[in-house]
């Protein structure tokens, strides 16, 4: 046991801190002049001298090192987990997802209760998504939010202007967003990993900028009204216009708010699940191997004659259609959409859920989504200290495990072949 | 949008909004640039994009008003010594911030996969922004104008015209920039940066410390980073927690366009960033001016991938 030396360790730490927090939490600028709050920048000050000397005296004792090691076994679980283990797991996972269709229907659930929870499917479909970009083809992708802007507003926009439905809306929001897709990445894939993201992050602000200054089209600030999914013509409201039946006409119950709710939740339910089956199946197929494959060596994949554009291409396709149909959805499901819904934050929260999952892996992004979605539902009354954790969540995670909760493992492929045998 | 802004030119002759819109593109131009040396020193010495630097510009900001006001409290009335002082003052604590950065988000990241460090800096900048915010308020924060005096060309109707602070910042920036050379070409550290920058491994196995070079990299970066935010809380006298967003991506487009990795890459790229928006900006349409700048990018990284002074990246196999 080295006192002296945490000790000294914890001096400089307080040392730093207070060069840190003595300036920006300890005076406040209030117009010209200061407003001195130099005891809670002391109390951090003491907090940092404290915490460090413990976590010092922690790591040089016994229990420390059983601390170290109680958080070692994870790794073995993640690494146990190979792709060939997720897919015979799929049936699982998905029938674990299908009983959430109870989920309305359970007594104690409220419409803020399908709300959050069909948000954080939505974040499971648009994490599904770019992991077909970042985690299977290893394209770094600032600006994803720029096709879930694209798939909201086309759904906006179509039902606006053409007068089409909700369910001829989606697909042709979700091809929207596939084209868009595919002209942005058509020059851009030739660049290196980091240009790419530097220009995938232009384009996220240059299609926000669009959303916010073509107020003519897209209502700028103000937003636009998306509007509300239909079942086969019934419509989900208390009364009818003109030509129109509604839900609890046609079956002949009581109106409820909640219907309306229910059904979204539902169709947001079932596509979620159709692309965690399809993202899993892609995965095995050769696109999906390809993709892998060109993730860790480009040269190499060349070389053996895999049409590098045209594979990244389809990557950076589908993974903007995932996009579109998620924006859609998420149109659909607030009925009002405006410009600060498709910010950077966005892309940055859609990047965390695939990279904390872990890049590659069905479960640890369903994991990340959930997490990062429900979390900072459950600690609502601490709502200003929200992203300041959110922010330290992500720097810690990153340090405690770099490759992610679930890194997903390929087993070689010789033995793969053998196995399947 | 929050970030720098482009001030009002006068009405006439198109020939003087031209050079007005290119004097302020200059300046603009200088902030970029000296914001961009900490994105590509960093990027040069470790790959990484260090995304929450633009929050460490923002900071500065904070700081130099806030030791601004601290020297008025003790009464310090006269002015050039009082921003000497606060000059001084909030390049010194701003590279603390940069180095605390690295310390506790990229440090323990070294050494692992290309996405780590990326994730690891959105959080920094997510936790920067939200602690400032906490700390000081959303509000948007405003500094007297410090400085009035004009020099104008031309008639008294039709005139380019450059505040005194705008010639300050052109001097402060050149001196930086010069200064940073310096350290860079001729000095011990310098040529450790260099070394380490070229090869890590190599440069450790000949007895340098790499840690504490990387650790430099990060202290220089955010000076710069320092210089440019008390340059542009002189000159535009507003600012909020968000500033460093929008600053800090325009910064990293102008490291691009330059090629990351080179200093004077990272000036050029960054004046001719603030030029051209500046300049579309006067004559075509301010509400697209960043969509232009993004537009330019894209433009320069089709036809020269590694940015206008960058090395053509050799793949070894």
């Amino acid at each position: 046991m080295n006192l002296a030396l945490a000790l000294k360790d914890s001096a400089v730490a307080a040392l730093v801190s207070v060069a840190l927090f003595i300036p920006i939490v300890g005076m406040v600028l209030d117009g010209r002049s200061l407003d001195f709050q130099i005891v809670r920048a002391l109390v951090i000050v003491g907090g940092v001298f404290v915490g460090r000397l413990l976590i010092s005296l922690l790591v040089q004792s016994r229990a420390g090192r059983l601390v170290n090691w109680a958080l070692r076994p994870f790794t073995g679980l993640g690494a146990r987990l190979t792709a060939t283990i997720e897919s015979r797991l799929l049936f699982f996972l998905l029938g674990a997802a299908g009983m959430l269709i109870l989920l309305p229907f359970l007594p104690f659930t409220t419409n803020y209760l399908i709300q959050i929870v069909s948000l954080t499917l939505i974040y499971v479909l648009l994490g599904m998504g770019l992991n077909i970009v970042v985690g299977l083809a290893g394209l770094l992708d600032l600006g994803y939010v720029a096709f879930y802007a694209m798939g909201a507003y086309s759904y906006a926009l179509l039902a606006k202007h053409l007068n089409l439905d909700f369910w001829t809306a989606i697909p042709i929001a979700g091809m929207l967003a596939a084209l868009s897709g595919c002209v942005l990445g058509f020059p851009v894939l030739r660049m290196h990993g980091d240009y790419l993201a530097i220009v995938t992050l232009g384009f996220g602000e240059i299609i926000r900028i669009l959303l916010v200054n073509l107020i003519d089209f897209t209502g700028g600030p103000n937003g636009i009204s998306a509007p509300r999914p239909t079942l086969f013509g019934l419509v989900f409201s208390r009364r009818p216009e003109a030509d129109e039946t509604t839900f609890h006409d046609f079956f002949h119950i009581d109106y409820s708010a909640s219907h309306r709710y229910i059904f979204v939740y539902l169709v947001i339910l079932v596509l979620t699940c159709l692309a965690i089956w399809i993202f899993t199946r892609l995965r095995e197929m050769p696109i999906g191997r390809a993709w892998e494959a060109l993730r860790e060596d480009e040269v190499a994949c060349k070389a053996l004659g895999i049409n590098h554009l045209t594979t990244k291409l389809s990557a950076f396709t589908l993974g903007a259609t995932f996009g579109g149909v998620g924006g859609a959805l998420f149109g659909a499901m607030e009925g009002f959409l405006n410009p600060s819904s498709f910010t950077f934050i966005e892309s940055a929260i859609i990047l965390s859920i695939v990279v904390l999952g872990g890049m590659g892996s069905v479960t640890g992004v369903i994991l990340a989504a959930v997490g990062i979605t429900l979390l900072p539902e459950l600690f609502r009354e601490f709502e200003q200290f929200r992203m300041l954790v959110f922010g330290l969540a992500m720097v810690f995670v990153m340090i405690w495990r770099p490759t992610g909760l679930l890194r997903l493992r390929r087993k070689s492929f010789a033995r793969i072949a053998h196995a399947d045998r | 949008m929050a970030g720098p802004t482009v001030p009002k030119v006068s009405r006439g002759n198109p020939m003087y909004i031209l050079a007005q819109q290119l004097v302020n593109g200059l300046i603009l131009g200088s902030i970029y640039g000296l914001i961009a040396i900490g994105y590509t020193m960093v990027y040069g010495i470790i790959g990484m994009i260090n995304f929450a630097h633009g929050e460490i510009y923002m900071i500065s900001a904070y700081l130099f008003t806030i030791f601004l006001a601290l020297v008025a409290v003790f009464g310090l009335t006269s002015l050039p010594v009082a921003l000497l002082i606060t000059l001084v003052a909030t390049i010194i604590l701003t590279g603390v911030y940069g180095f605390s950065v690295e310390r506790i988000a990229y440090r323990p990241l070294r050494g692992s996969t290309r996405l780590a460090p990326l994730i690891s800096a959105i959080g920094m900048s997510l936790v920067l922004q939200n602690y400032v915010q906490l700390a000081q308020g959303a509000r948007d924060q405003a500094l007297p104008p410090l400085y009035q005096g004009v020099l104008r060309f031309g008639s008294a109707a039709e005139f380019v015209q450059i505040t005194h602070i705008q010639l300050i910042i052109i001097v402060v920036t050149v001196v930086s920039m010069a200064a940073l050379t310096y350290l860079i070409n001729y000095t011990e550290l310098g040529r450790a940066c260099r070394a380490t920058q070229q090869d890590r491994t190599m440069a450790n196995l000949l007895g340098i410390n790499t840690d504490r070079t990387i650790s430099l990299v990060f202290v220089i970066g955010a000076s710069m980073a320092a210089v440019a935010g008390v340059l542009i809380t002189f000159n535009f006298g507003s600012f909020n927690y968000f500033i460093g967003f929008v600053a800090g991506i325009k910064a990293f487009t102008a490291a691009v366009l330059g090629g990351i990795g080179s200093l004077p890459g990272a000036m050029l790229g960054g004046i001719i960033l603030g030029l051209s928006e500046s300049l579309f900006a006067g004559l075509v349409n301010t509400d697209y001016k960043d969509v232009f700048a993004f537009a330019l990018l894209v433009a320069v990284l089709i036809f020269r991938p590694t940015g206008l002074l960058g090395k053509p990246e050799v793949e070894k196999i």
